[in-house]
């Protein structure tokens, strides 16, 4: 068991480091406040080549594992865990689907603008009536002639809006249960395809949040995405690899959070002692930094085993359990550590208290993540 | 176009303390970084590899871990990267630093050598120029701006009260300023791709270049006393429109007679 990260990963952390440092920190608040997507940030990531770090060279793409993908989340979302979430989406569930399941020409058509050429990716699976229970779809897809074409809407789209390319689940069968279910891709501004509400979010509030309409959309067969009634099957596995993304971006809120306390606790003074003086404060802050450690290693351990092709969706459901729950703590407390200073916005834990709440509701809440640790545990 | 830009590796100074007690900077810990002035440099040479395609080998002086200023060139965009590391090179002034540096610099091709103005941890600006003059060749100073014209590099060279702007003609040297460009970050896979590339290593055997011209030896530079400067009196910031800043100004100054 090797605990230590390779020299090329040493330098992309801290690439990423500096990047969240000088691109990414000074916008947080902007961002948060006005609920603005940060697109000159999305520009230079997409420059810096951060939209398709796991993706083959080939694929223009950078080659690199999963891990470095990972820890760019983490960074990124040390700073800011709007920024974090626009990549987390676009590479985990977006290029990657095309990656694992698409054709070559589907992948030379989609995925090499997607990690090279500036197009946004977006998932979308959830509907009104088809959350946690994803095989409720109502979305239909008919086949007619060379198209098909789908009628129906989806909610709670991160990257909405702002994104170009679109995995679009939508049932092909409805008698077949989940096994209805089929992929598609579609690009944004195709006639019959809108973007409808923007929601609005307690955190990541610059993130775009958005429903999708379909109205007689037509589809050209080629943009089906695996096989017919396949579809169900693409999006767990699409979502366990998410989950790993998801759960680095809450490893990284906490770790954002827990430095901002550590800053502070050692400056503020009360009762002629610095708070960093106190029992209370290092108790608390030995409690955290241990929990940001534990869920460190079950977020890199998920990442380590998809690298290596192995089984792994028991890990990501765990890593983002604990990964979640971490950062909410961590955040709550962090606020705490810093009194009414920290639930102002003069310091950036209220919204860090606010970011990590997503991560136990996105990409399945921690029930779901319970759901698929206690289904593998009893298998 | 074969451009050959030679970089430093220093301390971040924007990290170091220093020891109140003996007036030296506090070096453990703090992390390593290129050169600024070396980097926009760097940046240069990746602009013009971009526009005019060319083929760009850095270069550095250094113990072993320079290594990692090298591979951070090569993740940036540079395609080759040479060494020099020998204990024999340590403790080497702008002297005899140029003069190895040069004379690896021989054993390679170049059309034009880019070096930073200055480091960070040293100040000199000597180093660039004198590379140069060992190897004959013209050289243009404090580049602020830079572009290619036929055979000529083409440089606005920043003065302190006026700019220059010079041609000359390849082979030649310029030393560049940090706001000669702002530089790219490295790529993810560029990095991954930097760890793979093979990095030439030279040692002092494998220079063309007199022992009297090489190390502490090949130095005659002496440091006599290295001291702090003084701080002086911390400025004032004003945040007036231009017109009222200069009346502000005038008031200023003719409180205290100067004018």
């Amino acid at each position: 068991m090797n605990f230590e990260l390779s020299n090329e990963q040493i330098m992309a952390r801290g690439l990423f480091e500096q990047f969240a440092e000088k691109e990414v920190k000074p916008l947080a608040q902007e961002v948060d406040e006005q609920e603005r997507f940060p697109k000159e940030t999305v520009e230079k990531m997409n420059k810096t080549g951060f939209f398709g770090i796991p993706i083959p060279k080939e694929y223009g793409g950078q080659g690199c594992d999963v891990l470095t993908y990972i820890m760019c989340v983490e960074e990124l979302s040390k700073a800011c865990a709007t920024t974090g979430v626009i990549v987390g989406a676009h590479t985990s569930l977006a290029c990657d689907p095309i990656m694992k399941f698409g054709t070559e020409a589907q992948k030379q058509k989609y995925l090499t603008p997607m990690t090279s050429g500036s197009k946004l990716g977006a998932f979308a699976l959830t509907e009104p009536n088809a959350g946690t229970d994803a095989s409720g779809q109502q979305t239909k897809a008919i086949l007619d002639g060379d198209n098909y074409i789908i009628n129906g809407s989806k909610i709670f789209i991160t990257n909405g809006g702002e994104a170009d390319i679109y995995i679009i689940f939508a049932m092909t069968d409805k008698s077949k249960g989940t096994r209805g279910i089929s992929a598609f891709i579609v690009e944004k501004g195709w006639a019959g395809f809108t973007i409808g509400k923007k929601e609005l979010k307690m955190g990541i509030r610059g993130s775009a949040t958005t429903e999708l309409i379909f109205e007689n959309c037509r589809v050209p067969k080629e943009n089906l995405l695996g096989k017919e009634g396949k579809g169900f099957s693409i999006a767990m596995q699409t979502l366990d690899g998410g989950r790993i993304s998801i759960a680095a971006q809450a490893l990284g809120i906490a770790e954002g959070a827990f430095a901002e306390a550590v800053k502070y606790v050692k400056e503020r003074k009360q009762f002629n002692r610095p708070l960093s003086a106190f029992q209370n404060t290092q108790f608390s802050l030995a409690e955290l930094k241990t929990k940001i450690e534990a869920a460190r290693y079950l977020v890199y351990h998920a990442a380590c085993k998809k690298e290596a092709k192995q089984a792994f969706s028991m890990e990501a459901a765990m890593a983002k359990l604990f990964a979640a729950e971490t950062a909410m703590e961590v955040t709550t407390k962090c606020v705490q550590l810093l009194g009414g200073y920290g639930y102002t916005r003069d310091y950036p834990v209220e919204r860090m208290m606010r970011d990590a709440k997503i991560t136990e509701l996105y990409e399945g809440t921690s029930e779901v993540q319970k759901m698929v640790i206690g289904s593998a545990v009893l298998k | 176009m074969k451009i050959v830009v030679c970089i430093k590796q220093v301390p971040d100074t924007n990290e170091v303390k220093l020891d109140q007690k003996t007036g030296t900077l506090i070096r453990e810990g703090v992390p390593s970084i290129i050169n600024p002035d070396d980097k926009a440099g760097l940046e240069a040479a990746l602009w013009l590899k971009d526009q005019y395609d060319a083929e760009v080998t850095v270069i550095t002086m250094g113990p072993p871990q320079a290594e990692t200023a090298l591979r951070e060139a090569l993740a940036m965009g540079a395609d080759h990267a040479v060494l020099l590391t020998d204990r024999r090179f340590g403790g080497a002034d702008t002297w005899a630093t140029s003069k190895t540096l040069a004379s690896a610099i021989k054993k390679l091709e170049f059309d034009l050598i880019i070096t930073g103005r200055q480091a960070i941890d040293g100040d000199t600006a000597q180093v660039g120029p004198q590379i140069a003059e060992h190897l004959g060749i013209p050289h243009i100073s404090y580049a602020e701006e830079l572009d290619l014209e036929a055979d000529f590099v083409v440089v606005k060279r920043q003065f302190e009260d006026r700019c220059h702007i010079l041609k000359a003609r390849q082979p030649c040297l310029i030393t560049a300023l940090s706001e000669l460009c702002e530089p790219r970050y490295m790529t993810p896979g560029g990095i991954f791709t930097a760890w793979k590339t093979k990095i030439t290593v030279l040692n002092r055997d494998d220079l063309d270049v007199e022992d009297s011209n090489i190390g502490l030896k090949g130095s005659p530079t002496r440091v006599k006393k290295s001291f702090t400067k003084a701080v002086k009196g911390a400025g004032v910031i004003v945040n007036l429109d231009p017109s009222e800043s200069a009346v502000w100004l005038t008031e200023r100054l003719k409180e205290k007679f100067i004018i």
